[in-house]
């Protein structure tokens, strides 16, 4: 088991003739992703990679013609809240946005109108999703995860790479890792992972790494301690982090003294979670 | 991005919001011209991107044009928070009967714009919000509907706004709403907003921030950047796509990925040093922005040692060595630095740098530790 892809994700490439988006559907297929469409408007009926993914023009032909129920998106950031849009209004119920930098009026609007349609949305500004030997949707390395009972969520991209091999350094394994990404809005967040990871049979623990900036952290805590059985064991980025300055992420910004590492690490610890003091202990909290 | 209050109100003043008719003066000469057109007494505003400018002494009255010359002198050579002054707002003094907060922002928690007014403005809407709170109405937007005008309406009751000023109370909420919203903002502020003795409104002090990641579509707003109020450094990065924040330690780092990057200084840190600097050199890191990097981060004459942490993913680790390679070639640092190469291809980077005498380290732990020691050194 495992939470939002596994064998049966039928995914659509939205941008798949750009650099990006061709080499990492490239990668997606070589781990075993069914990746079964392209979209690039003007590129209708062309083929990419050997004839092996069909160009539509546009999400809904796309749709029509291969069955598809994810799509992932590599446009530029100017473009990818029109090609959410797009793909929410094709029918598709789960979308990955790989792009970073959309403006975040544009993400208001957005979680607004697929809140409305209820679609899921991962990201932006994220690294997609790893169902270990199962599917890859998005950059995620897939040779540096194992099969296992560890679910992930994370904040981060390296990062998160950094935990997942550390894992597998010592023999553990993911269910399923989901990079949400590093902007103040987003699609999806900790608690609907947390959620899913406690329903999933095969997840017996959980690894959350998060960072500096908003509550979201704090909130996850307020549902591990009311809601979770599984235990948690999380990181937090940031320490160090002074007050006022963006640190990379868009969404990692200690404002008005809110958002800080120090209060995180208190909410978590408060509710039960071991937390560790840096990303090689994980491993060892959650034996 | 952050605009300086003589910019938020221009902006304001484009959506038909009224603000004093100030203009803005680089000399003590120019400021006395200004007070001279306006006539009458005037108030002489630094225009520095810190708060706190009147507690530092960065806003007086001024009685005549001579006085402004002198104030604006006093001013001009000043230091706010550590940032020099460069220029100064000058305005007519306003006769003011009820100092007002207005101020839209990004609620990320409800993932919505929030409007926030309070009859307690001219203060710091923080410092409201600490002793205050029930002072301070807030009314969310939905972002696909705009504001609307019985939300305006709800504010001016909400902090007792008399009457006969909710019509044009109400066009500053919607001049404010456009303002924000066509500049792609995430912070416009009218602190205060003043009921003047002669019974109309008007926006004594402004204050934007705008969404560095929507400026590829407000080239004129990008222009508005003020690069004499950062760091030289982080200009300079900026212009290679490097994500970089000064710090005051002494290790220098370098990182792939701003996460990791954070972590980095967590760990120096943790493990009793300082880092210099937040560094996120991003993927796909060529010698060029390799070399940028390790210039911006020598600049800094305080770093000891540059700590380089990367973890191929995507990004590949004999891709970055060879980076580093020529990077050093073209910089020679002189200072020791210790390296940590994981991920793909990492075998192939780290005997790329086998003759560049750099200290290797295996795990992140042991990478803080030896960048440490060798600061200590």
């Amino acid at each position: 088991m495992s939470i939002l892809v596994d064998k049966k994700t039928r995914l659509l490439v939205q941008g798949i003739t750009g650099n990006e988006g061709l080499f990492h559907t490239q990668q997606m297929l070589a781990y075993g992703t069914k990746v079964v469409a392209g979209t690039r408007p003007g590129k209708g009926g062309e083929w990419v990679l050997d004839g092996k993914v069909p160009v539509f023009d546009s999400c809904k032909a796309a749709v029509e013609a291969t069955g598809a129920n994810a799509s992932i998106i590599f446009v530029a950031a100017a473009f990818a809240p029109d090609a959410i849009f797009e793909a929410a209004d094709a029918g598709i119920p789960f979308i990955v946005c790989i792009t970073e930098g959309v403006p975040v009026q544009d993400m208001m609007r957005v979680r607004e109108y697929l809140d409305q349609k209820r679609v899921r949305l991962l990201g932006p500004n994220c690294p997609g999703l790893l169902t270990p030997d199962e599917a890859k949707v998005g950059i995620i390395p897939g040779n540096i995860a194992i099969p296992g009972n560890v679910g992930v969520v994370s904040r981060s991209g390296t990062l998160t790479y950094e935990v997942l091999y550390a894992l597998k350094l010592v023999g553990m394994g993911a269910t399923t890792c989901v990079g949400i990404g590093g902007d103040p809005i987003n699609g999806t967040n900790f608690i609907d992972c947390l959620s899913m990871f406690e329903d999933d049979p095969r997840t017996e623990k959980v690894v959350m790494i998060g960072e500096i900036g908003g509550t979201d952290e704090e909130k996850a805590a307020q549902f591990i301690a009311s809601k979770m059985t599984k235990p948690v064991v999380s990181f937090i980025a940031g320490q160090t982090a002074p007050p006022g300055k963006r640190m990379g992420h868009a969404g990692a910004i200690i404002e008005g003294g809110a958002g800080t590492a120090a209060e995180k690490v208190k909410a978590l610890e408060a509710a039960g979670v071991k937390v560790a003091k840096h990303p090689e202990e994980i491993p060892s909290l959650l034996k | 991005m952050k605009l300086h209050e003589y910019q938020s109100k221009q902006i304001f003043a484009k959506y038909g919001i009224p603000i004093p008719k100030g203009q803005v003066a680089a000399t003590a000469t120019e400021a006395r011209q200004i007070a001279e057109e306006l006539g009458g007494r005037v108030v002489v505003k630094s225009q520095v991107l810190v708060g706190g400018r009147g507690k530092a002494g960065g806003i007086r009255l001024a009685k005549s044009a001579k006085e402004a010359e002198e104030v604006a002198t006093q001013i001009l050579g000043m230091e706010i928070k550590g940032l020099p002054v460069r220029k100064v707002l000058v305005d007519p003094a306003a006769n003011i009967d009820q100092e007002i907060y207005l101020g839209i922002t990004n609620d990320r928690a409800a993932r919505r714009p929030v409007f926030m007014a309070s009859a307690a403005g001219g203060v710091e809407i923080e410092e409201v919000a600490r002793t205050n709170p029930e002072k301070i109405i807030k009314v969310h937007i939905d972002p696909l509907l705009g504001l609307r005008d019985y939300q305006a309406r709800d504010i001016a009751i909400g902090i007792d706004l008399p009457k006969e000023y909710w019509k044009q109370f109400g066009d500053i909420c919607r001049g404010l709403w456009r303002a924000y919203m066509e500049c792609d903002a995430t912070l416009a502020e009218i602190n205060p907003l003043v009921i003047l003795k002669e019974k109309s409104l008007m926006a004594l002090d402004g204050k934007m921030l705008l969404d560095d990641n929507a400026l590829f579509r407000h080239p004129d707003l990008a222009e508005m950047r003020d690069v004499d109020e950062e760091a030289a450094a982080e200009t300079e990065a900026r212009k290679y796509g490097l994500s970089f924040i000064k710090l005051d330690g002494n290790i220098g780092c370098m990182v792939n990925g701003a996460g990791l990057a954070m972590t980095t200084m967590d760990i120096v840190k943790l493990f009793g040093g300082e880092p210099a600097n937040f560094l996120d050199i991003g993927g796909g890191a060529g010698a060029d922005k390799v070399a940028a990097a390790m210039r911006i981060i020598l600049s800094d004459k305080n770093v000891k040692v540059i700590l380089f942490n990367v973890f191929g993913g995507i990004t590949r680790c004999d891709e970055v060595a060879k980076g580093i390679l020529a990077a050093l070639k073209e910089v020679k640092p002189t200072i020791p630095m210790v390296v940590r190469l994981v991920g793909t291809n990492a075998e192939e980077g780290r005997k790329l740098l086998e003759d560049a005498h750099m200290i290797t380290a295996e795990t992140l732990a042991d990478a803080a530790k030896k960048s440490v020691a060798a600061a200590k050194a």
